[in-house]
């Protein structure tokens, strides 16, 4: 077992370590010159050597590279003599737009992510596995057709179009909703609520109904396995047959895309972000991409990648606790 | 209801007859019907988009300041964004260019790059799978890391990074290269487990055992048992890419104006929300519509096959 994780945590260094290569390649061959953007309109050419200078820019690829890797395990110094800057140990080095330390900015936005994220999470968990539950029990009925045909059609919207349709009527045409703003939960929690409850809304409606589908298939599936049949010829009630012997083995699988789906999240909701001005993580991202800011850029690739890899092994590990018949063994 | 079959599909015994049967099953079904007509309507419009412009007398790119009403800012001119029998689907706010058209020549954009990322990461996953599982060792071990690679990677993030970063050029071509790089390993890694399996089937060892070639193995003998789920996975896959399109657009590192697209109008919209709704509703439904219609159409096809399967 402690072979199985570290081995699967010296695979997560390379995907991570190849991410930020590939993420480095990119911008260094493609991206305009950023001493140029950072200097601005009013720039001499001995501003922009300056410039270039103290981020290092003059210097060859693989110094920069390591520079970057280095400064994230062991901070990094910009600059010489009274000029200096230190940055401090997991460094990702400073935004070219606003010269803020992008670990800072991270630090700060991360946490507006994780709450829309997380209460996006408990809404679709609640509404998709209890709606598939029932459609699978009533399988066939009224309500199942209803139900999936819903699923169908939630799944289809696209979460910009649904955003801005939720926006219009709960906040333009019923008044129901302010517009969201960036209120803290230990400030004003009513506000603090209706300001997020669109932006889960909007992702819940798509993940509930992929789950919602998916919960349905699979606890048809277990529904019609042999132990399923030996529970019931042994007189148990069909909610005890439900609760104690397909519940496991039905929802087993979806903890698996739960776990990628939320760690996904954890990186950024760029477009819902960006609809309702929620300065997350993806809107950053967004915002950096708009502008170039290239550190900033690789900052939010590195911590996207960062959450699905770790997310990817989370949900092995898991799974391995959740379902006996996978149990690693020792070899 | 009669199905123009070919001679050699006859000839060839079970895989006509699931085509068969799979098309008089969907003819059957209401769902997939409305979907195809739906689907059908769109690629006339969009194969007609010229002609309509021709018809109604506006051009995707014509301003028509007339049709909107510049004292309050460039809201369009009557009810519903600007619905007349000159502009059936209404006008844009501020310069009054026909919704219809732009609609019409976005199907066109939409379309053309969801059919060629489809096709691009089908031949690539199709490709890339069945060597890995038709060669297995170290192949195999490369396409796997690849493909764990891929699939680890902040696909969305990313693709708009490399959009933004590229230079201008082709942004069509791009879309459909970017789209289908992180596209394929999702359809590939099934490809590669059926092969996997049929590899090692009788059928296979005994056309191995009489002297087939390793073109007639891939081509005769394992591509046609991947083909029901390699139809069933691709129509599934093909309203992820219409989505992805027009989520690029509207986040603005997609197709660039002037040419039009659904997301870009949508994208464009965000700022009249409040005064013309309308202006977002229209692009907004297209675009549903179109994927749920694909959505419906492949959860069908799928259905369809499961129970030829089953039977």
């Amino acid at each position: 077992m402690a072979r199985y994780v570290i081995g699967r945590l010296a695979g997560v260094v390379v995907v991570l370590f190849l991410v930020c290569l590939f993420t480095f390649v990119l911008f260094f061959t493609l991206q305009p010159d950023p001493a140029v953007m950072i200097c601005g309109k009013t720039c001499t050419p001995e501003r922009i050597d300056q410039i270039r200078d103290v981020l290092g820019l003059n210097l060859p690829f693989l110094t920069q590279f390591f520079g970057f890797l280095g400064g994230i395990f062991a901070g990094r110094d910009y600059g010489e003599g009274a000029n200096l800057v230190h940055c401090a140990a997991p460094c990702l080095g400073y935004s070219f737009q606003t010269n803020q330390s992008v670990m800072d900015m991270v630090v700060e936005r991360l946490p507006i992510s994780a709450t829309v994220a997380i209460g996006a999470a408990v809404l679709w968990l609640l509404i998709g596995i209890a709606a598939g539950l029932l459609s699978a029990v009533k399988e066939g009925t009224w309500w199942d057709r209803t139900a999936m045909g819903l699923a169908l059609g939630g799944s289809s919207i696209p979460n910009y179009v649904l955003a801005l349709a939720l926006q219009y009527v709960l906040v333009v045409q019923l008044q129901v909703l302010p517009f969201p703003q960036a209120v803290a939960f230990s400030d004003d929690p009513v506000v603090w609520f209706q300001s997020y409850l669109m932006p889960w809304l909007v992702l819940a409606t798509g993940y509930a109904c992929l789950y919602a589908r998916l919960t349905r298939a699979n606890v048809i599936d277990t529904l019609a396995e042999n132990f399923m049949r030996t529970a019931r010829s042994k007189g148990l009630s069909p909610a005890l047959t439900m609760r104690r012997h397909a519940l496991r083995p039905a929802l087993t699988p979806i903890a698996t895309i739960f776990g990628m789906d939320f760690a996904g999240l954890l990186g950024g909701a760029l477009i819902t972000e960006t609809v309702f001005g929620l300065n997350g993580v993806g809107k950053m991202a967004a915002d950096a991409i708009a502008k170039n800011d290239q550190p900033v850029i690789m900052a939010v690739t590195l911590l996207a990648a960062f959450f699905v890899v770790v997310g990817n092994v989370v949900v092995d590990l898991v799974y391995t606790r959740l379902d006996p018949r996978v149990r690693i063994t020792a070899r | 209801m009669t199905v123009a079959a070919h001679p050699e599909q006859v000839a060839g015994g079970t895989p006509a007859t699931s085509g068969r049967r799979v098309l008089r099953a969907l003819l059957r079904d209401r769902g997939a019907v409305l979907s195809g007509a739906y689907l059908a309507l769109i690629v006339l419009m969009a194969l007609g988009a010229p002609l309509i412009s021709a018809i109604t007398g506006h051009g995707p790119n014509d301003f028509n300041t007339a049709a909107v009403n510049t004292d309050l800012g460039g809201v369009p001119h009557g009810a519903l964004g600007g619905i007349s029998a000159e502009h059936p689907l209404g006008v844009e706010p501020q310069n009054g260019r026909d919704i219809l058209a732009r609609i019409a020549y976005g199907a066109r954009v939409s379309l053309i790059i969801a059919a060629s990322a489809t096709a691009l990461t089908t031949l690539l996953g199709v490709v890339l799978g069945m060597l890995a599982g038709f060669y297995q060792g170290w192949a195999d071990q490369v396409i796997c890391r690849v493909m764990d690679f891929l699939m680890a990677f902040p696909a969305l993030i990313f693709m708009i990074a490399i959009l933004s970063a590229l230079p201008q050029g082709n942004r069509p071509v791009l879309l459909v290269v970017v789209i289908s790089v992180f596209g394929w390993p999702y359809l590939a890694r099934v490809v590669r487990g059926q092969t996997l399996t049929l590899v090692n089937r009788e059928f296979v060892e005994a056309a191995r055992a009489s002297g087939a070639s390793t073109g007639a193995l891939v081509f005769k003998e394992i591509l046609p048992n991947l083909r029901s789920s390699l139809i069933v996975m691709v129509t599934l896959a093909v309203p992820g890419y219409v989505g992805t399109e027009a989520g690029l657009s509207f986040l603005g590192v997609g197709v660039t104006p002037p040419t039009p697209s659904w997301g870009q109008m949508i994208a464009s919209s965000v700022g009249w929300y409040a005064v013309d709704p309308m202006y977002f509703v229209i692009p907004g439904a297209f675009l549903f519509l179109t994927v749920l219609s694909l959505t419906v159409l492949g959860d069908r096809i799928r259905a369809a096959f499961d129970a030829g399967e089953a039977s």
